[in-house]
């Protein structure tokens, strides 16, 4: 389907967004510190990172709403630090907030947000597709944190766009309101929507996007699909009672290990598991060993 | 079938056309006006006040001004229509930029293909909007209930209506302006902006016979606009005998149209200059 996409899209580059080396830096400390990144369309790109990872700033240099220091930037084949009004009629931002508030009525803010695009989505189809129907006529002072989030996610969508910002969409969400944010976002996905989003929930991305960069320090420290996340050769633990007490192995043949066991104590092993560290446990190392050799070059700076 | 879909938005994509500057400065309009009218704060402080000022002075204040045998209330009508036009753009504007930077509406709508001069006129529709309300509701309430005078020549309303026009997009682009430059929280730019709309209004000739004024203040006033549209109104409403009790002995059109245009020039090469949606400012 991503493949079908791409190839339709003759002139069109088939990336929809291609970081090089991007920096940015503030007060002199560097918050992204050379980024590459290649998101093709159709693709869900998830950001995962700590807070202070520099997603934020990634994904608002990718909006046009920050400049950046160094490197290269295309959005749709634009540079975002010269996007015109055509190019914004393109992409659909739906920033870090505490949601949309004021005197207005659901309705009309995402009717108003609607009018600005050339081919704007039906705003009640939207404000149904975000669940929001039952609260279409109330202001959005009335309403609740997680509906207000939601009105925002209504306005990023309203205009049609072919690639999709979300920073940190579902923070404030009770879990049922995530999973049908979930659902909404898999089928953007499925109308052909290019998304990019960041989070610090792992499920999160491992639900809805296909690849997932983790961002520690200002830099990719794991790019991949996230069930592959961090993945090393030797990452199998092996382990079983011998006479002498518990004895583990870490080895990145867990299967031979277990015949060779098998052989050597002629058939069953007593107490025998094979471990591999779950997706979180492999995140926090990641996250752990960037931040530490981030800490200790900064250091010997100084 | 989504590789067709995405395909037919890149062939409509060609085909349809951003929405027109007019389209976004009415969606913006009608919104603004919609926000100003459902919060009770600006309309009672932009709205309400010039109003109930007025009817108050009114009880308080009877008598001619010095032998001229013209009505002070007639005077101060005339002032209180000019604070009431600086109250409904200047300090309306004012704020109301400042709110839409706090609350996020700027970095949503900067987002979007909104064009920064379409936001701006909607911010002008809003502006002409509510002065023009504020204005014929003055107006009404001084003919109704003070014995208002309405000009009477055809001379005169036109004065009257170049007048209110120049003075409401001066003060509404000095408004602008001013909030550009200071950049100030909502609550901040509550401060900022009445400030200078109160003292002005003391020192402007709405509240008091501005020849009546200590000279250093009538100095300082003059520097300003208010000063020059309360004599623009006062030369709409007020008979040519009063003359006498003006500072120049003239009504001086042509200095008003000449100050109020400078400050309409300055103020709008300052909003050019200075604003930008937010993030694209930042380094």
């Amino acid at each position: 389907m991503t493949n079908m996409a791409v190839s339709s899209s003759a002139g069109d580059p088939a990336c929809a967004v291609k970081v090089r080396r991007l920096r940015k830096r503030y007060q002199g400390k560097a918050a992204v510190d050379g980024i590459d990144l290649e998101i093709e369309r159709g693709e869900v790109f998830a950001l995962l990172g700590p807070n202070g990872a520099g997603k934020t700033t990634t994904v608002e240099i990718l909006e046009g709403h920050r400049r950046r220091d160094g490197g290269e930037v295309s959005v749709l084949g634009t540079d975002p630090a010269a996007g015109d009004r055509a190019w914004r009629a393109r992409i659909g931002i739906v920033p870090q907030s505490d949601g949309a508030t004021g005197e207005l009525t659901v309705r009309e803010m995402v009717a108003q947000y609607g009018a600005f695009f050339p081919r704007p989505r039906d705003p009640d189809e939207v404000i149904a597709a975000v669940g929001l129907t039952e609260q279409a006529g109330k202001r959005l002072r009335k309403l609740s944190g997680g509906q207000r989030r939601r009105v925002d996610v209504a306005i990023g969508i309203v205009g049609r766009p072919e690639l999709l910002f979300l920073d940190e969409p579902t923070t404030g969400f009770d879990p049922q309101a995530r999973r049908r944010f979930w659902e909404l976002i898999s089928a953007l996905s499925q109308d052909g929507t290019t998304i990019l989003l960041t989070t610090h929930y792992l499920d999160e991305a491992e639900a809805l996007a296909g690849r997932v960069g983790v961002l520690a320090a200002g830099q990719i420290v794991a790019l991949g699909p996230p069930a592959e996340l961090g993945r090393s050769a030797d990452e199998a633990t092996v382990s079983w009672l011998a006479p002498e007490g518990i004895r583990s192995v870490q080895t990145s043949k867990p299967t031979q290990c277990v015949i060779q066991l098998s052989e050597s104590t002629g058939g069953e092993v007593p107490g025998l598991q094979v471990r591999r560290p779950s997706l979180e446990d492999r995140y926090l190392e990641l996250i752990a060993a960037a931040e530490q050799a981030a800490s200790s070059e900064s250091g010997a700076a100084r | 079938m989504i590789a067709a879909a995405s395909q037919a938005g890149r062939l409509d994509r060609a085909a349809s056309r951003l929405p027109s500057l007019p389209r976004q400065a009415l969606v913006r309009g009608l919104v603004e006006i919609k926000l100003f009218f459902r919060q009770r704060e600006s309309v009672v402080f932009t709205f309400a006040l010039p109003m109930i000022l007025l009817v108050l002075f009114g009880q308080i204040f009877h008598g001619t001004i010095g032998s001229t045998g013209v009505s002070f209330r007639q005077y101060f009508i005339a002032g209180i229509i000019a604070s009431g036009l600086m109250s409904a753009t200047f300090v309306n504007l004012g704020v109301s930029i400042a709110a839409d930077r706090d609350d996020g509406t700027l970095t949503r709508l900067a987002g979007t293909p909104l064009s920064p001069v379409g936001y701006f006129a909607g911010k002008a529709i809003l502006a002409f909007v509510v002065a023009l309300g504020e204005v014929v509701a003055l107006l009404a309430l001084g003919v109704g209930l003070l014995g208002l005078q309405l000009p009477t020549s055809a001379g005169r309303w036109l004065t009257l209506a170049w007048v209110l026009v120049l003075g409401a997009a001066t003060c509404s682009l000095l408004g602008i302006a001013l909030s550009c430059l200071v950049k100030a929280s909502t609550r901040s730019a509550v401060a900022v902006m009445n400030l200078p709309y109160l003292v002005l209004s003391f020192i402007s000739g709405v509240y008091f016979v501005f020849s009546q004024l200590p000279t250093s203040l009538q100095r300082v006033a003059a520097i300003f606009p208010l000063k020059w549209i309360c004599q623009g109104l006062r030369s709409a409403f007020l008979p040519d005998k009063l003359l006498v009790a003006e500072p120049a002995h003239s009504w001086e059109s042509g200095r008003i149209a000449l100050v109020l245009g400078a400050w309409l020039v300055a103020s709008l090469v300052i909003c050019i200059w200075t604003f930008r949606w937010p993030g694209q400012d930042r380094r």
